[in-house]
């Protein structure tokens, strides 16, 4: 059976090749790590744009997970073929940023282009993660999420919970009564221990992660997440695991069916989780802002995002930066920035697609997918929020999630632990300053 | 009056041999080459900046107490896994041999879990094993153990050597059942004829004739818990919790591809490979002595 379709496919392809005239179309690689609905997502954008213009053709592959993707592009750099577009998560920006040469700025080729393109048009904190100190955008946001805290409503209900929680002490409380009310295995949890609970959590608060605006105005950063802060919140998840009422849900995602089987009813975690939710979830739940602590002056600050940006790669053709130019200014468009928003439940990344899906009034029917816009909306950004770049940042995630393991175990004190991580980040980053030029 | 052939083209032998020598020169040493140079290069992960370091990247090595620690990770995890599937393999050997109606079946399962690829069998008993939600889990949740791999590390460490021990029983079942079957079965009558029992059987015939593949797997034992395993630990644990289950090559693999530190990594697998090339020294010298051909 396989067989015959790859045959029918054959067929169909040698008709095409026949059947297109002779000037030649220009191809546009882009590797990707999207799976399931969101591969289909990219497919039908690359058939969309293919069937809107003559002249350019984007193909895109699915290459595995985000870490595989991003190292079978680094390979094929190296090989000399690399591809024209490459997804790349929003940690590996540094690494990106830093290989002068192997890519091309994405201001840099919208100008070059003769694109329209107004910096001013996307969403400041979400483009403020991609791009330099003086605001000249690096790479193009894709696919962006934030963390939520996601809301088992009916077992917040039965736990005899009015309100939403909305500062740490109330989740604790929260946690404390659910636990009583038969969650004994876990009051609270999240997914992505580093990214929830000291990048997120540092933004949030308006404390910094690292000096030079968490690395965003230069690699000579030096970590900060060893504050007083920082080491309370810690100390306060370390007392509340040892019964249970925080239980530890691991460095990645691969724990979040504990919120959809019901186990944990309070579970912080992207808000890109939304489709998985609304597909496995048996009871009313909806998505609020991350608590904070009341006592710090100007929390909530505002979140930062995750999720990952388009790269534009070096060294390729004149023509061929034309067409992921114009391919990019496609992807801009308001109605179809908005319509990507809504199905995929990832971030609209223009001002004007935001707006579009507030007027049409998509928010009243789905206010769970407002969360994480309120939350990056929240403030004007400050150094302490405008993202972060770190050099290694993908191994950095280990090492930081590593030392919170160390003192959720009880090996090591909260101080201890987070001491240890900006001292062992610290090394990292000096290594990496070293390569980075 | 012996008749014995002489060659005397002095080109054939190696002729005979080239095909071996390229496949080692092509999949071994130019890579393991390759391997060392990289190790005194400091680069960056798209190659464009490169230069030569000397002898830092080991320095810098050295100098981390993780390293250390990984080394010490090592020895208990590679001791735990190749003494279990030498001993489980054997022990379910021993058991398909006999005449069972069953026994090909039983042979047949027994080979399916070397056909896994390690990153699959790591997913299959991560999910197995998963506090909150894995089949396995559950009921020893049940019976009041806190099972919580995420944070114990005694737990998540059984689990990585049960999840390598698992993938490699096959391999061993395989080459302990064909040696078992060498055995010529008139030795094991005679003996059970003067009146020696199954368990004496096994011991003083049995398993020194056997000793031959036995030797074998502990030399490929030792090079598959030292090489090979990073995949399953990289989908079980993830080196976690708190480092306790990253041993030296999966930090090889977290340095080189997650932290894209290819010097560093480098300079990791050459330490690697010494001590792999001395285990195997140590056992040949050694070890072999007591086998018997």
């Amino acid at each position: 059976m396989a067989f015959r379709q790859i045959g029918a496919a054959a067929a169909v392809s040698a008709a095409l090749a026949l059947a297109t005239p002779a000037y030649a179309v220009t191809e546009i690689q882009w590797w990707h790590a999207m799976t399931g609905g969101n591969n289909d997502i990219v497919n039908k954008l690359a058939e969309e744009f293919n069937a809107s213009q003559s002249d350019y053709k984007v193909v895109p592959s699915y290459k595995g997970s985000y870490p595989d993707t991003m190292n079978a592009g680094i390979a094929a750099f190296r090989a000399g073929n690399a591809p024209h577009i490459m997804q790349v998560f929003e940690v590996g920006t540094a690494t990106m940023m830093s290989a002068t040469g192997a890519i091309k700025p994405v201001y840099q080729l919208m100008k070059d282009a003769g694109e329209p393109f107004d910096p001013k048009a996307y969403l400041p904190t979400i483009t403020g993660y991609y791009s330099t100190s003086k605001g000249d955008m690096l790479s193009f946001p894709f696919n962006s999420s934030s963390t939520v805290m996601w809301i088992n409503k009916d077992e917040l209900k039965k736990a005899g919970i009015t309100e939403i929680p909305k500062t740490w002490p109330e989740v604790f409380d929260a946690a404390k009564k659910l636990k009583a009310a038969g969650h004994a295995t876990c009051g609270f949890s999240n997914a992505w221990a580093s990214w929830v609970h000291i990048e997120q959590f540092s933004a949030w608060h308006n404390v910094p992660i690292g000096t030079k605006a968490n690395g965003l105005d230069g690699f000579d950063t030096e970590l900060k997440f060893n504050s007083p802060l920082h080491v309370k919140h810690l100390q306060n998840l370390v007392d509340l695991q040892k019964d249970k009422t925080y239980d530890y849900g691991g460095r990645t995602s691969t724990n979040e069916a504990r919120f959809g089987s019901g186990e944990c009813a309070i579970f912080l975690t992207s808000s890109g989780y939304y489709a998985t939710a609304k597909g496995t979830a048996k009871f009313d739940f909806t998505s609020a802002p991350m608590p904070y602590y009341p006592d710090v002056a100007g929390a909530p600050q505002n979140s930062i995002i995750g999720g990952a940006s388009l790269w534009v790669m070096g060294g390729k053709k004149p023509d061929e930066y034309k067409g992921v130019a114009k391919f990019f200014t496609f992807l801009s468009d308001t109605n179809r920035q908005a319509k990507l928003h809504q199905e995929s439940g990832y971030l609209p990344i223009t001002k004007a697609a935001y707006e579009k899906s507030i007027k049409d009034g998509f928010y009243e029917k789905n206010p769970t997918l407002q969360t994480p816009l309120k939350e990056l909306t929240n403030k004007e950004p400050t150094e302490n929020s405008r993202g972060l770049r770190f050099g290694n940042m993908v191994q950095m995630r280990d090492l930081w999630s590593e030392e919170i393991e160390a003192a959720l175990a009880g090996k090591k004190s909260a101080k201890e632990a987070l001491d240890a991580a900006v001292s062992r980040g610290n090394a990292m980053l000096r290594a990496f300053e070293k390569t980075a030029k | 009056m012996e008749k014995s052939t002489v060659f005397n083209n002095r080109l054939l032998p190696y002729l005979l041999l080239l095909p071996q020598l390229v496949v080692t020169v092509v999949f071994f040493y130019w890579p393991a080459s390759q391997a060392i140079w990289q190790s005194f290069l400091r680069e960056d992960a798209f190659g464009l900046v490169s230069e030569y370091v000397g002898l830092e990247n080991y320095q810098a090595l050295f100098a981390q107490p993780e390293y250390y620690r990984s080394m010490l990770t090592t020895v208990v995890f590679s001791t735990l896994v190749a003494a279990l599937s030498l001993s489980i393999a054997l022990l379910f050997a021993t058991q398909a041999d006999k005449n069972l109606k069953a026994a090909p079946a039983y042979k047949t399962l027994m080979i399916w879990p070397y056909a896994v690829a390690p990153a699959v069998a790591g997913v299959l008993w991560f999910f197995m094993f998963q506090p909150s939600l894995g089949m396995l889990a559950r009921p020893l949740r049940g019976m009041g153990l806190d099972w919580n791999p995420l944070l114990n590390e005694n737990h998540a460490m059984m689990l990585v050597v049960m999840a390598s021990v698992w993938k490699q029983i096959s391999y061993n079942f395989l080459f302990f059942l064909a040696g078992l079957q060498s055995i010529p079965r008139s030795v094991i009558e005679a003996g059970a004829i003067d009146g020696a029992g199954p368990m004496r059987r096994f011991w003083t015939i049995i398993f020194p004739l056997l000793s031959p593949t036995t030797f074998f797997l502990l030399v490929v034992n030792v090079v598959y818990v030292f090489f090979d395993t990073f995949g399953i630990i990289d989908a079980v644990t993830g080196g976690g919790p708190a480092g306790a289950t990253t041993t030296m090559v999966y930090k090889v693999y977290a340095d080189g591809r997650l932290g894209g530190d290819l010097g560093g990594s480098a300079a990791q697998s050459v330490v690697l490979m010494v001590i792999v090339i001395a285990l195997t020294a140590i056992q040949f010298r050694y070890v072999e002595r007591k086998v018997q051909y």
